[in-house]
Formats: structure tokens, sequence, C-alpha cells
């Protein structure tokens, strides 16, 4: 972490208890986290592990019931206010009646962007997602990558420096996956923004990140902090490499000592 | 896939089921005015003939069960034959029950649409409302229609109003159930979305619940505007048979007229299919502006 950047996100001893017919359950405790400006941040582990539901508390979607979280120094919920991030949900969940260009130009218009602002916006950011030439296509017209592709860029029309992405390439298969995570970096050494990504794919993880969170359930809490020691610049080929290797190994280790077989 | 046939697909199965129940229509016809024609001949101390049976069932003045060409003809001599402005004229009654049917329509549109929105976003009006819509349907509506036009009647609201609120009674229902459906049908991921971006509600109802709620509002409005033409009916009958399909069934069956009836039946069922239809054009065209798949 480099030591003058702030904070993005700043979580201190917190804890999420949701109460369920079936009694409490502890999604989130103890987690204490700093993200820093510009970081790419992945949370990985099993499901039930939390790791949704910290960024949904991120995105003030969830409210925590312990300890305090701050989003750019704010409240999650001035945060959202402020409209501080952009949320690319495990679906792209595009609205079937709108073209790609309308539904990127959906929280444009809501946040009350003039029309020609609206246009230059929505070119430039079908350009960031390789998505020029489809505006004008509805989202069945278009393969299951590039609706999340169009998610994303929908997520990047405004400007917001933080971008939370929950599995956005989780229901996608391994071909498109490479080639989404490859232009992820590019679009995000591009954009400078700060990622929260949550995932379940170790490769995925080592790959993206800056910063791997490897978190375990029953309680929901991070077990392991990796700071990634490989370069900014990262072809596809380094997943080859001993040093990625390495960190891999690493997050299997802090799953599997968070993860109890016996259940 | 085969390439969709027009005739083979469309015209050849329709025409063959009306053939058939054209044809069983006829059998029915001679069965039940039979007897009628069995009684003439027997009070004039003759014999009938099974051809001569057929022959005159066929050919009633006022039989039990008029034959199809018989109401054709009624039809046809009503319609074209006499000016529409003509009290005796089947359009000119159809056009004052289809007066009543759409403006019952429209307010019972209009109401079961504002409903559903204070269902959908009030919850003491979800908690006290809904109970009562549905008590409302399990009123007979030939019990309540004569009360409506009674009550009316005497605070001095006559003519098209009463008949159009019976409409509307009926109308609104199936819109108020499938509108609340319709605007709580987007995920609660789309509904997430719309929470990251601020959004306030006016802006979520507009840009997400109301497009979502389309298909449901099409295919309500198709029941409720069979209906209204129903409630329209139901509404003419206790006015005393003045003017309207409702009014002309009722005249047949005060005088026997039983073609007159049959032509009105007709006319009521063309008149709420075509409407039936132009729902569903609006329906097809609205789900093709926003990008439904050919």
């Amino acid at each position: 972490m480099t030591s003058n950047s702030a904070s993005v996100v700043s979580a201190r001893d917190l804890g999420l208890t949701f109460q369920t017919s079936d009694g409490p359950v502890n999604a989130l405790t103890g987690v204490n986290l700093d993200v820093a400006k510009g970081d790419f941040v992945s949370f990985i582990g099993p499901s039930g592990c939390g790791k949704t539901t910290f960024l949904r508390v991120i995105a003030d979607l969830e409210k925590p019931t312990s300890g305090a979280i701050a989003v750019n120094g704010m409240t999650p919920e001035q945060a959202r206010r402020h409209r501080a991030y952009g949320y690319v949900f495990q679906a792209a969940a595009l609205y079937p009646w709108r073209t790609i260009e309308k539904n990127i130009a959906l929280p444009l218009e809501i946040m009350g962007y003039s029309r020609d602002e609206q246009k230059t916006r929505i070119d430039r950011t079908l350009e960031l997602v390789n998505l020029s030439g489809f505006g004008k296509k509805y989202p069945w017209q278009l393969s299951g990558g590039m609706q999340q592709r169009a998610s994303i860029a929908r997520a990047l029309a405004f400007d917001a420096d933080l971008l939370l992405m929950d599995e956005p390439f989780g229901a996608l298969d391994e071909i498109v996956r490479d080639h989404l995570n490859e232009q992820l970096l590019k679009l995000w050494a591009r954009t400078n923004k700060t990622i929260c990504f949550v995932t379940h794919s170790i490769p995925e993880a080592v790959y993206l990140s800056t910063k791997i969170v490897v978190m375990s359930p029953r309680p929901g809490r991070v077990t392991d902090i990796i700071e990634s020691t490989l370069p900014q610049e990262r072809p596809l080929g380094i997943r080859e490499t001993p040093e990625f290797l390495e960190i891999a190994h690493r997050v299997r280790e802090g799953l599997r000592a968070g993860h109890s077989y016996d259940e | 896939m085969r390439e969709e046939s027009f005739f083979r697909d469309k015209l050849l199965p329709i025409s063959t089921v009306v053939l058939i129940l054209i044809a069983i229509w006829y059998v029915a016809v001679i069965f039940l005015n039979a007897p009628f024609e069995r009684d003439a001949a027997a009070r004039a101390g003759s014999e009938i003939g099974f051809s001569d049976i057929v022959r005159n069932t066929m050919a009633q003045e006022r039989p039990v069960l008029p034959a199809p060409h018989q109401v054709v003809a009624e039809i046809w001599d009503t319609t074209v034959n006499k000016a529409i402005t003509s009290k005796r004229s089947l359009i000119y009654h159809a056009w004052i029950t289809l007066s009543a049917t759409l403006v019952g329509f429209g307010i019972g549109a209009a109401l079961g649409v504002l409903l559903a929105v204070g269902i959908v976003h009030n919850r003491a009006m979800d908690r006290s409302l809904m109970p009562w819509v549905i008590a409302s349907q399990t009123i007979p509506i030939l019990a309540i229609a004569p009360m409506i036009i009674v009550v009316l009647n005497a605070v001095g609201i006559a003519g098209l109003l009463p008949k159009a609120l019976i409409s509307t009674y009926l109308s609104f229902f199936p819109v108020v159930v499938g509108m609340v459906k319709g605007l709580r049908s987007p995920e609660t991921i789309q509904l997430d979305l719309m929470h990251t971006y601020n959004a306030s509600s006016a802006q979520t109802f507009w840009k997400l619940r109301w497009p979502s709620s389309m298909p449901y509002l099409f295919t309500s409005l198709k029941v409720a505007v069979a209906i209204s033409l129903v409630g329209a009916i139901v509404g003419e009958l206790p006015t005393g048979a003045v003017a309207g399909l409702g009014a002309r069934l009722l005249a047949g069956s005060y005088y026997g007229q039983t073609v007159q009836i049959w032509a009105a039946l007709f006319m009521a069922a063309a008149l709420a299919a075509v409407l039936v239809m132009i729902v569903g054009l609006a329906h097809t065209a609205v789900l093709k502006r926003m990008g439904a798949k050919a």
C-alpha cells in the first residue's frame, strides 16, 4: 500500500448479523480492512463467507450491525448519495426495453446530465469496454459477455472513482472470462479507478489484484490479506510464472485454513 | 422451422371449427323448432312430412332457436338497410352500448392503475385496500347494477354515466390485480441498481416499475375491455329498455323476438372481439417500441 494515498474504504471491527427465521446468522464478524486509492482488491472465499455482503455494505445495500465503516471518509449512505461508486452485479441487469446506449444513459438521466454530456459519456464508455457500434442494439441481441461489458460501461458512465464488482464474470465461460479479465486490467490502468472485486476463482483473484482478501464462512470473517508482488503490467502468460503460482498457493492455503471440511 | 402459411395455419383450422358449429346449430334448429310445427299441424288436423318440418323450422317468425341464416339476415337488415340514426338500427344500439363501454373502460383502467400505484407504494393502502378490491368482485353484478342505476337516478344522474360506472365496477378489478403484480415485477437486482444511483421513487417508478409492468397492463386491459362491454349491457337491462344492445336483448325477450336477441348477441360478441383485438394491437405496438424480439 502506498502510504500517502487516502483510504477509499476503511472498515473497523465491522460485523453484520442477519436475523432469520432460523435464528441469527453472522454474515460478517470483526472485519478490519483498508482499501487505498487506486487499489484493485479481490475478495475471495467459499459461498457464505460474506464477501458479497461486505461489498453490499460498502454500497449501502446492507446496514452493518456493529463496528464502523467509511467510504471516501463518509458513511456508506452519504457516499451513496454522493454517487461515490458504480456497482456491477453478478447478472448484467440491463433493462430489456432499453438499447445498450439507453442503458448506459440510465444513471446519467437519473443524475441529471445534459443530453450532450450523456452522448459524450456513452461514446466514451462504449469505447472503453470495446462495444463501440453496439449502442443501438437491444440487450438480447448481445452475448452474455457483451452484456456484462455493457453493464460495466453503465457503472463507468458517471464519475465514481470506486467500482464495486460482485462476481461480474461468474456466469461466463473461461475463454470469455480470460479475455474480460485482460480488458478489465487495461481499463483499470486507463481510468485509475479503485476496484473492489468479489470472486471465487483463485486465478482470477491473483491475476487481477494488487491485494487479495481471503475470507471464510461461519462466521464470515477475513482470514488473510495478501499484497500482490506481481508487476502492474500483466500479460495472460503471467499466470504460468512461479511468482503467480506462489501467490495462488498462499491464497489456497488461506482458503483451506478457514474452511472446515467436516460440514 | 417450416414456413407459416395463412391458409393452412390460420384459415383452415378456424373455418373447420366454424363449419362444424354451424352444422350442429342447424341440427339443433330442426330439433328445437319441430314441436311447434307438429303442434300447428295437429291443430290444423293435417299430417306434416319430415321434409316440410325441416323447411318450416328454418323460417319460423319466433323460433325457439333461429337458424343462422335468419340471424345473418336480421343483422344485415338492421345494419345495412336501416339509417344509423334509426331506432331500429343495430348500429345505433351498438354505438350506445359502445360509448358507455369505452367511458367505463377508460375510468376503470385509470382507477385500476391509480389504485395499483397506491397499493405498491403505500403499505397502509396495500393492507387496507386489497381485501376490499377483491370483496367488490364477490358481489354479483346483476344484483348491484339496478342499485347503481336507481341511486344515481335519484341524484339526477342518468343516461350514459350510470352504465359506464357499472362497466368501471367490473373493469377496474383485473387492472388493479395485473398492475400490482406488474409494478412489483422488477427483480431485486434491478431495484438495487436504482438504489445505488440514489434514484428517487418517482425515477424508480417511471424508469423501472412502469416499463416493467407493460406486459401485465395490456393483458389485464384485454380482460377489462371485454367485461366492460358486459357491464354496459347489464347496465342497460334495468333502464327500462330504451336503447343499447342490452335494451335490444330485453325487448327481444319481452316480445319473443328470438331472432332479434340473437342478432344483438352476435353484435355484442363482434364488438367484444374488435375491442380485445384493438387492445392486442396496441400491446404488440408498445412491446415492439420497447425492443421486444420480433
